[in-house]
């Protein structure tokens, strides 16, 4: 019998910081009155803060691994985590006006919300499939309690209840998938899943290729990839603005994650098999996405539409199979989530009493009233589109080259025509902003404060400069994968 | 005859099947929904759970215990929610979940 081992807990050290913060968001919350509400946010502001502050302590030089084989911090987690957080701080200040205007500022959020983060933190780090699936719950059963936060709201707790189904049945798939390659190779370390692969996709090709297409299926399904794709308009349409916010880019950094831990760090072997799968995935979401957020009046499920595209481009980099590939993906995530964070947040703060800002046609005249707030938005959508010289071109470009450079041109050719259509629906919400007159009576009531203000413009013009300079962050993604 | 591993994957598979069948047919009861998760999940614990009999392996049994926290802990936010939508919908039909589409 073997002696008990403590595992070393320095790894983990922020996610324990993160979970003692998120514990303390809660209970502090409970003795404070509704108008003190502003120090649970700072609270949670602080608990990012210190989150980021001790994982820079940690980051290791070299990979680490900790409790048995199961948590890894390395390159890869480090710099997705330090992402995670800067995007988290811009949601949690972003929204605090949008709660307070329809009645859910409440420190509930911000608990939900830094458990979630906690969730996304394990996934990011996870090296088992263990460690994985509960990381992913943790993420998932919080964002179902954030979607389903107003309560009265009959939309969001139908939008709600098509998360729930859809992602639990997402969770059972790829835990089936799970089951069956712990089955083939009897292991659930993702380290030494990755060695038994090796050996085994000689000998048993069949039943490995079938375990993973449902972890194939469990991914694509969380990452919103056509044909699994239905939750995600309904979803974005349905909940409150703030949580679309948080929905709509943290946890893609998560799923990029889990892709990459799940198919390269565990199943890399059977690169050609998931590369294949990939392949159909990122045409069918280009194409759709790209398509259908055409026929979108509503902007919310315009965006939704779009984001489902974008994931066809992220699957393109990653199905590249090379370093290159990977780190285009990463660095597509990273700013894709910068990019929807700027473009939520301006949606935001177009919220009028009683009603949130939802609709193409709440956009008209943005530029006559508040031109400042049309510049970002458009900076924004440009920058989902892929015009030079916002970022959105750059992370374009480098996953066409990944694809490109494995000869697969015709993949690359497909990607630049879905965007070209794509571009249609992005100018049209930038033409309704400046061209189009508002509605009698319709007045922008916004609801800015300074810091608000202030983080969102420097939000929009980080658009603009890493689509300068995105050699930095590149090269700084790519020493996640050498 | 006795049972062999091939046995409980085939039960498991069926299981797994009838969960799916479950979510994607049903058309009339949330509850019928609820019930097929937990179907499904009860699947892949068995699947686990010859898998580790076989492989002489605890790992597998591990994992199961966190899957039925996990379910629980599912239900039971799944169950909340339909609270939440039955009192604002006065209806818990899946036909009725309908104001969202395009």
């Amino acid at each position: 019998m073997n002696a008990f081992i403590p595992p070393n807990l320095m790894p983990a050290l922020p996610e324990l910081v993160l979970l003692g913060m998120a514990c303390l968001v809660l209970v502090v919350d409970l003795f404070l009155p509704q108008n003190k509400r502003g120090f649970t946010l700072l609270l949670a502001l602080a608990a990012l803060l210190a989150t980021a502050a001790t994982l820079w302590q940690v980051a290791p030089v070299e990979i680490m691994v900790s409790f048995n084989g199961s948590f890894v911090i390395d390159r890869l987690a480090v710099i997705l985590k330090l992402g995670l957080l800067l995007i988290l701080f811009l949601v949690f200040v972003y929204s605090r006006d949008f709660l307070r205007e329809f009645g859910m500022y409440r420190g509930e959020y911000y608990a939900l919300g830094l458990f979630a983060a906690l969730g996304m933190m394990i996934m990011i780090s996870a090296y088992s499939f263990l460690l994985l699936y509960l990381g992913l719950e943790l993420l998932a059963l919080s964002l179902y309690a954030m979607i389903a936060f107003r309560r009265d709201s009959a939309v969001a707790s139908e939008a709600a209840m098509k998360y729930f189904v859809l992602g639990a049945m997402a969770s059972g798939i790829l835990l089936y998938g799970m089951s069956l390659f712990y089955g083939v190779t009897g292991t659930l370390d993702l380290a030494r899943l990755s060695d038994v692969i090796r050996i085994q996709s000689v000998e048993s090709p069949v039943m490995l290729s079938f375990a993973l297409t449902f972890i194939v299926v469990g991914i694509a399904f969380k990452l919103g990839a056509v044909p699994f794709h239905m939750w995600v308009p309904d979803v974005y349409h349905g909940a409150p603005t703030s949580v679309t916010l948080f929905l709509g880019t943290a946890p893609k950094i998560a799923g990029f994650a889990m892709a990459i831990r799940l198919l390269v760090d565990g199943a890399g072997a059977l690169q050609v098999e998931w590369g294949q799968m990939f392949v159909a995935l990122a045409v069918a979401s280009l194409a759709i996405g790209n398509i259908v957020a055409i026929a979108q009046t509503n902007f919310k499920r315009m965006l939704a539409y779009s984001t489902v595209s974008h994931v066809g481009f992220i699957m393109m980099g990653l199905l590249a199979g090379t370093a290159t590939g990977y780190a285009a993906a990463m660095f597509y995530t990273l700013t894709y989530a910068l990019t929807a964070a700027a473009a939520f947040g301006v949606l935001m703060l177009l919220s009028r009493d009683g009603r949130e800002a939802s609709d193409l046609a709440d956009l008209r005249g943005l530029n006559d009233r508040h031109p400042w707030y049309a510049a970002l938005l458009a900076i924004a959508l440009f920058s989902m589109a892929g015009v030079p010289p916002t970022v959105g071109f750059y992370a374009k470009l480098v996953v066409v080259n990944a694809v490109i450079q494995v000869d697969m041109l015709w993949l690359a050719i497909v990607a630049v025509l879905f965007s070209v259509i794509g571009l249609f629906y992005y100018l049209r919400a930038v033409k309704v902003m400046y061209f189009d007159k508002p509605e009698e009576g319709q007045e922008f009531h916004l609801l800015d404060a300074l810091d608000n203000r202030l983080l969102l413009s420097a939000n929009g013009v980080s658009l603009l400069l890493l689509g300068l300079f995105p050699s930095a962050l590149m090269a700084w993604c790519l020493t996640a994968f050498v | 005859m006795t049972l062999g591993l091939t046995h409980f994957l085939v039960l498991s598979a069926l299981l797994f099947s009838i969960s799916i069948a479950g979510i994607i047919i049903n058309r009339k009861n949330l509850i019928i929904l609820l019930m097929s998760i937990e179907l499904m999940l009860l699947a892949v614990n068995l699947n686990f759970i010859a898998f580790s009999h076989y492989l002489d392996d605890l790992a597998g049994q591990v994992f199961v215990f966190f899957i039925l926290t996990v379910a629980a802990a599912e239900a039971a936010i799944g169950l909340a929610i339909l609270v939440v939508l039955f009192r604002n919908r006065r209806s818990i039909n899946v036909a009725d979940l309908n104001e969202l589409k395009g």
